[in-house]
């Protein structure tokens, strides 16, 4: 029973940590765009546009529903759903972190581990296929069933490259356990370097980069649901809550992708070099942060900025005072280090995802499709081949 | 609690399949048949055949069951007009009363049979990736050679007959 | 309520899904639901396989069901081009339209 209790915990702060972040990525990506295009993005709600996202919410829910006519109710209002369902699922088998003995509880940082953890990823993100082309159809739309139709076959024709650029970390560990992988690139080649997938499988992290990019149908490969192609494609029908829930499914799935990527090529929560050094980096880089927010907040540019400057100083100096209490106590600092070095390699990963949509065109249709089957198809296969013939001949 | 996923996930498949077999409209019936998937991956997993059950949903709920719904949509298939000439209380009862015929006979013809063993999740650990893998490149090496063939065959012919006339 | 399933329950269910498939074969007029009901059939057979899989201990049933799986998509790719094609030339999806061999 205590079982049951202990995974209904965990999954209440999972599903808790995981909206908060949904919201505050959408600000985050706002604000990164805004500043590479020298402009100044969401500013006025809230101290630099910070409650931007719960004003957003508060838009999208009151908001008029419209439900056109002629449209097939029952698939209308499944389609987001379904999409946003599948999309929060699949963080269920994602581990933060090692195991951790809080009092007399001992338990993974991980709602569940599945010995085919990486095929139920891969499953979920096969069905979700579903959310976007019933919506797209059931609009009664010619626009939004053309749009709907281009995304899944873009979604099913970069499924191929994902699940064989997923094959090949998984020949190297021998399993499909995502534990078992983050568990295989522990230790260190010549005493400092760590023993990440991506150094010999860097072909391979490219290849699901760029899958994961048409997946989640981002920049590059948004041209199924940008806004002036198409009349925004499949959800362009949709409005307040049934919208809100097709860009949650889209965040939801940045974040699931970036995930994989982070547990199955960059060592999952591991830090990049040997232990005792590495316990300093968060506290240098929080108080670095700190010290520097201080600094401007003595000659603001802005009025407001005498006060959000050295407030946000304070804060990040209190993170870095937190994470060097923290090497004090053992429990905490399991918890507080494998969630930075996991946060901090999947929000890099997002920044990439974030500083690609604010810098390329987008590939016009037919090109994509060209550039999934005869590009990086053979090459994710390539890859594997070149993977599996350095494994049997290295493994007498 | 396994007869319960049992009693839960079969009754949603048989009910997926009466649906799939009455709808009129092909996306609804696609639908149903997705739902009978996914519950039968469900009973795999209680079987032990977690690689087969992730293959279902992979291979068969995401792959050919999108190329179904694809084929729909494209041909803008609509729903079918009923031919059947029933009153809707003789459809509703014909079906309740077949349903119960074939509950009993099974009951009856399942008491008569001798007493097989029950089920229990765990009880099989041989269908991980590994068992399978091994088994497939070693003594089922030749009909795994064909079926590539096969496929092979497959798509070039999907290919041919679907080619738009130029 | 029994704790235990029996594996013959199993076998019913296949049963059932698997008269339900021929019945939407026999039944249906319309060409893309007789194929799901083909699939349907092929599901059952799965089914049973991995049921017999457990009985006898063994992974072989597993690999059947794989090689099922297989040959299903194959023959849902060729079929669905083939509907494709009597779609372009009949403009029709009723099977008892495509009709102009009968005697």
């Amino acid at each position: 029973m205590d079982f049951f209790i202990l995974s209904l915990i965990k999954a209440a702060i999972i599903a808790f940590v995981l909206l908060t972040t949904l919201a505050y990525l959408q600000w985050i990506e706002r604000k990164v765009i805004a500043h590479i295009q020298l402009r100044v993005g969401p500013y006025r709600v809230g101290p630099h546009g910070l409650l931007q996202p719960l004003a957003d919410v508060v838009k999208l829910i009151t908001k008029e529903g419209v439900v056109p006519s002629h449209v097939n109710k029952v698939f209308y209002l499944m389609a987001p759903f379904v999409a946003v369902a599948l999309a929060l699922i699949s963080i269920a088998v994602i581990p933060f972190g090692p195991q951790i003995t809080i009092g007399p509880v001992t338990t993974w940082m991980q709602l569940t581990d599945l010995n085919v953890g990486i095929l139920f990823v891969l499953a979920v993100s096969s069905v979700g296929v579903y959310g976007v082309a019933l919506g797209g159809w059931a609009s009664n739309n010619k626009y939004a069933l053309l749009g709907g139709l281009r995304s899944s076959a873009q979604m099913i024709s970069y499924e191929l490259p994902l699940a064989l650029a997923v094959a090949s970390p998984l020949l190297l560990a021998n399993t499909l356990s995502f534990r078992e992988m983050v568990n295989y690139q522990s230790g260190y080649w010549l005493g400092f370097i760590p023993r990440w997938n991506v150094w010999p499988e860097i072909l391979g992290f490219v290849v699901f980069l760029i899958a994961a990019f048409a997946e989640t149908n981002r920049v590059p490969f948004d041209l199924p649901e940008a806004e002036n192609e198409l009349v925004a494609g499949f959800h362009v029908e949709y409005s307040s809550m049934k919208f809100a829930a097709f860009f949650m499914a889209e965040y939801a799935n940045m974040v699931t992708v970036t995930a994989v990527a982070t547990l199955l090529f960059l060592g999952g929560w591991q830090p990049p070099f040997p232990e005792p050094y590495s316990d300093f980096v968060p506290i240098l880089i929080f108080a670095a942060a700190g010290v520097v927010a201080l600094y401007h907040g003595l000659h603001p540019a802005r009025r407001m900025d005498k006060f959000t400057f050295p407030a946000t100083g304070l804060l990040f100096l209190g993170i870095a005072v937190i994470f060097g209490v923290s090497l004090l106590v053992p429990v905490l600092k399991t918890i507080l280090m494998a969630l930075f070095w996991f946060c901090g390699k999947l929000g890099i990963l997002l920044f990439l995802f974030i500083w690609v949509r604010a810098t390329l065109p987008r590939f016009r249709y037919d090109q994509l499709m060209r550039f999934a089957w005869t590009f990086l198809f053979p090459l994710s296969m390539v890859n594997l081949l070149i993977t599996g013939l350095i494994v049997a001949l290295s493994s007498k | 609690m396994t007869a319960l996923i049992f009693f839960l996930f079969a009754s949603i498949a048989v009910f997926c399949g009466i649906s799939l077999v009455t709808q009129t409209h092909p996306i609804a019936s696609a639908l149903s048949l997705i739902g009978v998937m996914g519950s039968l991956a469900i009973l795999y997993l209680q079987l032990g055949g977690e690689f087969i059950a992730a293959a279902q949903v992979i291979v068969y709920a995401g792959a050919i069951m999108v190329l179904f719904v694809f084929v729909i949509m494209l041909l803008n298939a609509g729903a079918e007009g009923t031919s059947l000439q029933m009153s809707n209380f003789a459809k509703y009862a014909g079906i309740f009363v077949l349903a119960a015929f074939l509950g009993l006979i099974s009951f009856v013809i399942q008491a008569m049979l001798p007493k097989t063993e029950g089920v229990v999740f765990g009880a099989f650990q041989g269908g991980t990736a590994l068992n399978i893998g091994r088994k497939l490149f070693t003594t089922y090496l030749l009909p795994f050679e064909v079926t590539s063939v096969l496929i092979l065959i497959a798509i070039l012919g999907a290919m041919v007959l679907a080619r738009r006339e130029i | 309520m029994p704790t235990s399933v029996p594996v013959s329950w199993y076998l019913i269910l296949s049963a059932i899904l698997f008269g339900l498939g021929v019945a939407g074969f026999i039944y249906r007029r319309n060409i893309i639901t007789v194929f799901m009901s083909i699939e349907l059939m092929l599901n059952a057979v799965n089914l049973t396989f991995i049921t017999f899989s457990y009985t006898l201990k063994q992974v072989d049933g597993h690999i059947f069901s794989f090689f099922v799986m297989v040959v299903a998509a194959a023959e849902a790719a060729v079929g669905l081009a083939i509907i494709l094609t009597v779609f372009k030339n009949r403009e029709t999806l009723m099977i008892d339209d495509v009709s102009s061999m009968k005697y």
